[in-house]
């Protein structure tokens, strides 16, 4: 809902009386232009206010836990201890509950999606960013086909070929002849539907998110205009648009913790079929 | 969410209505796809090549660090245990040495109080028989002298009754000597008699 948003949903005279209806905001909020463009053989990418946000998260996560860890000491100060939180959060309450002994190994790769989720999610209350970056919905895609090209490797690596098929798709403890039915729901419930919530879950979440507040703020700037319930309508949605940042806020993390929690339980499915 | 979806959709739909053509939300470009895994593949390189192994081994030095500090205090205990023992066995020996002495003492005591005492008995015998052989000497002394003087009263009590002085006559002293003689002899009868009691 920056300023361009609102121009884009209506203009900065569109006010209640004013002869004009409420620019309610739609899908272009989430499409921005073009700043450059850039082509690779015959694939263009765009560079957008997104992408340049995402590769601002990149670095500031690169940058902060390389300056961090740096050179850690055994008491642990400052940016270590900081860094160290989230290195312990990511360990010991995501791999180790989830995945078990074994765990330890998958903490860089459930590391790398806690910070890279949680900040694109938060981009959407930064000041002039302003946008979940998740929002866009390749950028989930993309975190949730990474995930799934990586439990499902594993799987087959740990189980062989036939027995990662046969736990995924015949789960022990059913009479045979429910085979029939359960074999073709297992196998859409854990190889299609599973990858496509994990990633519609997160996307969904913040493009929600991110509409509420915009719909709020926006109706914050419609109704401001020389009526005492206009007045008190753009007072009562400019509230409304504040408390949902501060939602957001939570929402941001707890979306952040659910995909790595969920990428957790889907390798830990693929190291441990029995559970 | 199916919901957050439909409304998606329909704003995407009404969108399209009022006529601009506006590309799906819900569409996945190739080339957006691609950015999302190489941000995704820079972070997670760079954290497990540059960050994460660090403090690994960071937690892993602290965790030694505090199971060492442990396993020291553990071994301290063990040791300090066995200087207590040792401590004990010493204090034991001790005073199983104080008792021995004592009992040697005790020994030593009584061996020392009987010496004393035969000594003392000795001594006392000694005296005992000095005191004797002078009372012995004393006595025959005291006897002799005794005989010797009542001889010489005998005489001058004689020589007085028989009114003449016999004191110079030879055949007289004579018969005073054997007189004596006589007296001695029995004096010694009386005083080996005495002896032998």
């Amino acid at each position: 809902m920056s300023l361009n948003n609102v121009v884009a949903s209506g203009g900065l005279d569109c006010h209640l009386n004013s002869g004009c209806g409420f620019p309610a905001p739609g899908a272009e909020i989430f499409l921005f232009d073009d700043i450059a463009s850039l082509t690779i053989g015959n694939l263009e990418f765009h560079v957008t206010k997104v992408t340049v946000l995402l590769f601002l998260i990149v670095f500031a996560i690169l940058a902060f836990f390389i300056y961090a860890f740096r050179k850690p000491k055994l008491v642990p100060r400052g940016a270590q201890n900081v860094g160290e939180m989230g290195y312990l959060f990511i360990r010991d309450g995501i791999a180790r509950d989830t995945i078990g002994k074994d765990g330890d190994r998958f903490v860089p790769f459930l590391f790398s999606f806690f910070f890279l989720v949680w900040l694109s999610n938060f981009m959407g209350i930064v000041p002039f960013a302003q946008i979940p970056v998740t929002s866009l919905f390749a950028i989930p895609v993309a975190f949730a086909l990474i995930v799934y090209i990586t439990w499902v490797p594993i799987g087959i690596y740990r189980q062989g070929f036939g027995g990662f098929f046969k736990n995924l798709l015949f789960p022990p403890g059913v009479p045979k002849a429910m085979y029939v039915l359960l074999a073709p729901l297992e196998f859409l419930s854990n190889l299609i539907v599973r990858p496509a919530t994990h990633a519609i879950r997160l996307f969904a979440n913040m493009f929600a998110g991110h509409l509420l507040i915009a719909t709020f703020s926006i109706a914050a700037f419609y109704l401001l205009s020389a009526s005492v319930i206009g007045l008190l309508g753009s007072a009562a949605s400019f509230t409304v648009a504040i408390a949902l940042t501060g939602f957001e806020a939570l929402i941001q993390a707890l979306q952040a913790y659910i995909f790595t929690l969920l990428a957790a339980v889907y390798i830990a499915g693929a190291l441990h079929p029995e559970h | 969410m199916i919901n957050v979806i439909a409304a998606a959709s329909a704003a995407v739909a009404a969108s399209g209505a009022e006529g601009e053509e506006m590309p799906s939300v819900l569409a996945v470009p190739i080339d957006e796809l691609i950015i999302g895994i190489i941000a995704f593949l820079i972070v997670f390189g760079g954290l497990a090549k540059f960050a994460l192994p660090n403090i690994k081994r960071t937690l892993a030095e602290r965790a030694d660090a505090i199971e060492g500090g442990i396993e020291r205090a553990a071994k301290a205990e063990a040791e300090a245990k066995d200087l207590a023992e040792q401590y004990r066995a010493q204090l034991a020996a001790a005073r199983e040495e104080a008792s021995a002495i004592r009992t040697q003492a005790q020994a030593d005591r009584s061996a020392i109080i009987e010496e004393a005492r035969s000594e003392a008995r000795a001594a006392a015998q000694q005296v005992t028989a000095q005191a004797d052989a002078q009372l012995s000497a004393d006595r025959s002394q005291a006897t002799s002298q005794l005989t010797r003087q009542i001889g010489e009263m005998s005489v001058t009590l004689a020589g007085k009754i028989v009114g003449q002085s016999l004191t110079d006559d030879a055949r007289v002293r004579q018969t005073v000597e054997d007189f004596i003689a006589d007296l001695e002899r029995q004096a010694e009868g009386t005083s080996q008699g005495s002896a032998q009691q």
